[in-house]
């Protein structure tokens, strides 16, 4: 296994930026789901310390913010990949043969039932309607889209994001044993 | 002045407009001129030909389709600076004629007025289409009860799923005591093949406002929310955009157009639950609680937001109303069919020519937008049913085409008019499979409270997997129907009372292919992995061996640069050798 990319530490910033939020909302009712969008945005999943760091703030239980955070889709409680793999499963794509473009993800990803790939590089998401039905089927690797796909054209594209993944890893090795050599 | 404006809606954006964008601005600032104008609009209905431009000389209006940075280049030469149209790339010439004229000659634009001809991010371009004229005029001369009335008269019914009548709504949150009253519109948009309200957002913002401020005078509310998807992150940022300009020209916030009447209006992001399009569970989500919906009565109008009376309109719906406003009430019912009164914006797409947005009056048939205004099936292929109303509606087959699109008409076929998502579907696909998919997609998002719904979907969906594998037997089709039956009736909320909906309509209709899948184990559309022989196909095949390598039981044979052969005995039918073919060659049969 070579190296991955580190994740796990809090962000710098999530509870500053927390505070700010529940200032601005000046503990209006109905605050618990804007907060938690707030820390996703920050940190790009919900860490337990921003959950804890919000549930003292709002006196709602943890709990309760636990359950509420499991019952919304866009919440997530674990980090994503560096490269986010969006397919629509909408009914366009659907019909347009969406289920075969997933087990070509599965399969050029190696993502093994699980939704992010071991080194952290890409996570697979399904999602309805992307919203460009015309395009069917069609997938977003982080914010760009990719339409009227075909298994050989899909491939070619997941090709060129684990080239870039790899050149990702690497710099930041090289950047590591640079600090470490300094 | 010569304008070039180009489609950036989420169609747009995602067929390449940002990179059409700056080829203009480019060849712009390169050129050093400064007589032609580049504007953004939204979604112009016509996705199928995104990348869309517009061209707008003396010589008259010229929309091209299908738009690259490279035909960027060439329309900015020859159109704009030497006046000769590129012929083959027009598909529209001053609105109604060219190649694509049959796109547009039976739609009725209300809902879509503007969209696609304004600039969503400018409240003049708004002002300029007679905007906010129609709340200036109710402000001064309209009383709310008027204002109701003449809703009513209008016919107007809710166009998020249920239908109904709007004007009625308004009067019991009106009618209802207290002080505080709330306005929400709900722009969750579930059904996850449709996206007619995130283009009205997109391309026309401030209808939707102006829909809510008339809606918040008729009940007497000062508060409005909007629920919007996080999905849609576009129309979050017109729709903020929208209220900030609104409130400098102090037609939002307080004392409204100097009537002494406030109006606030707020936007709530979703976090992606399809439950909480459900009028009771978006309220709890607007709460902060996870948005399970709880039993009706009391309806929001009597107990809404915070317990206070609440009026949830549809986004659609509220964007007609300035436009009933200001033409009158009569003129919309003289639209549509007798309890179905103006038109419909519905979301077009699956295995259609044509797939886009399109706005009909009611009372047109479901062919009539199927083939005189899509253009028919892709490919040469059969019509073979379309699904309208998403997760909660059915599938309508080919033979019930000429259906006119009226409450009434379509439910009496098992499906619902739904939201507007209309998805066209031809002879490949299954619609066993097609059922299961919406099932899978309610079973998911149903949120657990009912036993009924969380359990019975989930029952329905086993079986429907053994049908799907060829383990069916023919007491599963009576088993679903039952099964179906009792979700319907003891659930509480609309997700379970609807969710059977596709499985139902499809054994009603299609109980034939249901058979062929339990009875004769085979899949007529040849779909279905499990029921179906992997074929080589010899023309394509190049003999590179690849999926020789990768079959996972080495069911098949073949030398290099010769056609390989499958060993159907062998063969476990997991489908790797379509996912790693190059050249297509493998087909299902
Ligand atoms: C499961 C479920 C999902 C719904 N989703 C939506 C939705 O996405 N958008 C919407 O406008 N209405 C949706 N509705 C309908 C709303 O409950 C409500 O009837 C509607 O917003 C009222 O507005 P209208 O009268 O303008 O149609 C849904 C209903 C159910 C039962
Ligand atoms: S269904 Fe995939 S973009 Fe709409």
């Amino acid at each position: 296994m070579g190296a991955t990319l580190e994740h796990h530490e809090p962000k710098r910033g999530i509870i500053s930026n927390l505070k700010t939020a529940f200032w601005q909302f000046n503990n209006t009712p109905g605050q618990l789901i804007p907060l938690l969008q707030r820390a996703q945005e920050t940190e790009g999943y919900i860490s337990e310390m921003a959950m804890k760091y919000i549930s003292g703030i709002t006196e709602i239980p943890e709990s309760t913010v636990y359950g509420v955070i499991t019952f919304y889709r866009q919440f997530r409680l674990r980090p994503q990949g560096e490269f986010v793999v969006r397919l629509c499963d909408g009914t366009a794509c659907h019909v347009n043969d969406s289920r075969l473009l997933k087990e070509i993800i599965e399969d050029e990803l190696n993502l093994e039932g699980s939704d992010t790939t071991a080194d952290g590089l890409f996570t697979l998401e399904l999602v309805a309607c992307l919203g460009c039905c015309s395009l069917a089927p069609v997938i977003m690797v982080n914010d760009q889209t990719y339409g009227r796909l075909t298994p050989q054209t899909l491939r070619k594209t997941l090709k060129k994001y684990r080239r870039l993944g790899r050149e990702l890893i690497k710099e930041r090795e090289e950047k590591c044993n640079l600090e470490i050599g300094a | 002045m010569d304008t070039i404006t180009i489609g950036t809606g989420t169609c747009g954006v995602s067929a390449g407009a940002e990179a059409v964008l700056e080829a203009f601005q480019r060849l712009i600032s390169d050129n050093q001129n400064n007589t032609i104008l580049l504007a953004e609009t939204g979604c112009m209905g016509m996705c199928y030909k995104e990348v869309l431009v517009e061209v707008k000389n003396s010589q008259g209006e010229f929309l091209y389709g299908d738009v690259t940075p490279d035909k960027a280049a060439q329309i900015f030469q020859e159109h704009l600076l030497e006046g000769h149209p590129l012929d083959e790339w027009l598909v529209l010439q001053n609105h109604q004629e060219g190649n694509e004229r049959d796109f547009i000659l039976k739609q009725h634009r209300i809902v879509l007025r503007n969209c696609g001809l304004i600039d969503p991010m400018s409240i003049d371009d708004y002002l300029s289409k007679d905007g906010y004229k129609a709340i200036t005029k109710a402000l001064m001369e309209i009383s709310p009860e008027e204002l109701i009335q003449s809703v009513i008269d209008s016919g107007l019914r809710g166009r998020g799923g249920a239908g109904f009548l709007t004007g009625i709504k308004w009067r019991f949150a009106r009618q209802s005591p207290g002080k505080i009253k709330y306005v929400i519109c709900n722009a969750d948009e579930g059904d996850p093949g449709a996206f007619m309200d995130r283009s009205v957002l997109e391309g026309d913002p401030h209808s939707v406002l102006e829909g809510m401020l008339l809606c918040g005078y008729a009940i007497g509310a000062s508060t409005g929310y909007i629920y919007c998807r996080a999905e849609y992150p576009r129309a979050i940022i017109r729709l903020e955009n929208a209220i900030k300009q609104a409130e400098e020209r102090r037609l939002i916030g307080e004392n409204v157009l100097g009537s002494g009447w406030d109006f606030k209006i707020k936007i709530k992001e979703g976090a992606g639950a399809f439950v909480c399009g459900e009028e009771t569970a978006l309220i709890a989500s607007i709460e902060g609680h996870r948005g399970t919906p709880r039993i009706r009565p009391p309806y929001p109008a009597a107990a809404g937001l915070w317990g206070k009376p609440t009026n949830i309109n549809n986004v659609e719906t509220l964007a007609n109303l300035p436009w009933i406003v200001q033409e009158g009430p009569q003129k919309y019912a003289e639209l549509g069919t007798e309890h179905s009164k103006g038109t419909k914006v519905f979301a077009m797409a699956g295995k259609i020519k044509r797939s886009g947005l399109v706005e009909v009056p009611m009372g047109i048939s479901i062919n009539e937008i199927v083939f005189d205004i899509c253009g028919g099936i892709k490919d040469g292929k059969k019509f073979k049913a379309v699904q309208m109303g998403g997760p909660s509606g059915g599938c309508i087959p080919a033979s019930l085409g000429e259906t006119l699109i009226d409450y009434q008409q379509i439910n009496k076929t098992g499906a619902i008019m739904g939201s507007g998502g209309m998805i066209v579907v031809d002879d490949s696909t299954c619609m066993v499979e097609l059922a299961r998919f919406f099932l899978e997609f309610t079973q998911n998002e149903s949120c657990g409270k009912c036993t009924s719904c969380r359990i019975g979907t989930l029952r329905m969906l086993e079986i429907l997997d053994r049908i799907i594998e060829g383990k069916g037997e023919q007491c599963d089709l009576d088993q679903l129907e039952e099964l179906g039956h009792q979700i319907k009736n003891t659930s509480q909320c609309g997700l379970g009372q609807t969710a059977p909906n596709p499985v139902l309509t499809t054994l009603n209709y299609f109980r034939e292919e249901y058979e062929a899948h339990v009875q004769d184990k085979c899949c007529p559309a040849h779909s279905c992995s499990a029921l179906v022989n992997f074929m080589i196909n010899s023309e394509n095949c190049t003999g590179c061996m690849i999926c020789t390598k990768d079959c996972p039981v080495g069911a098949i044979s073949g030398e290099k640069k010769q056609v390989h052969f499958i060993d159907q005995e062998k063969c476990i039918k997991c489908g790797k050798c379509i996912t790693t073919c190059n050249f297509n060659a493998v087909y299902k049969d």
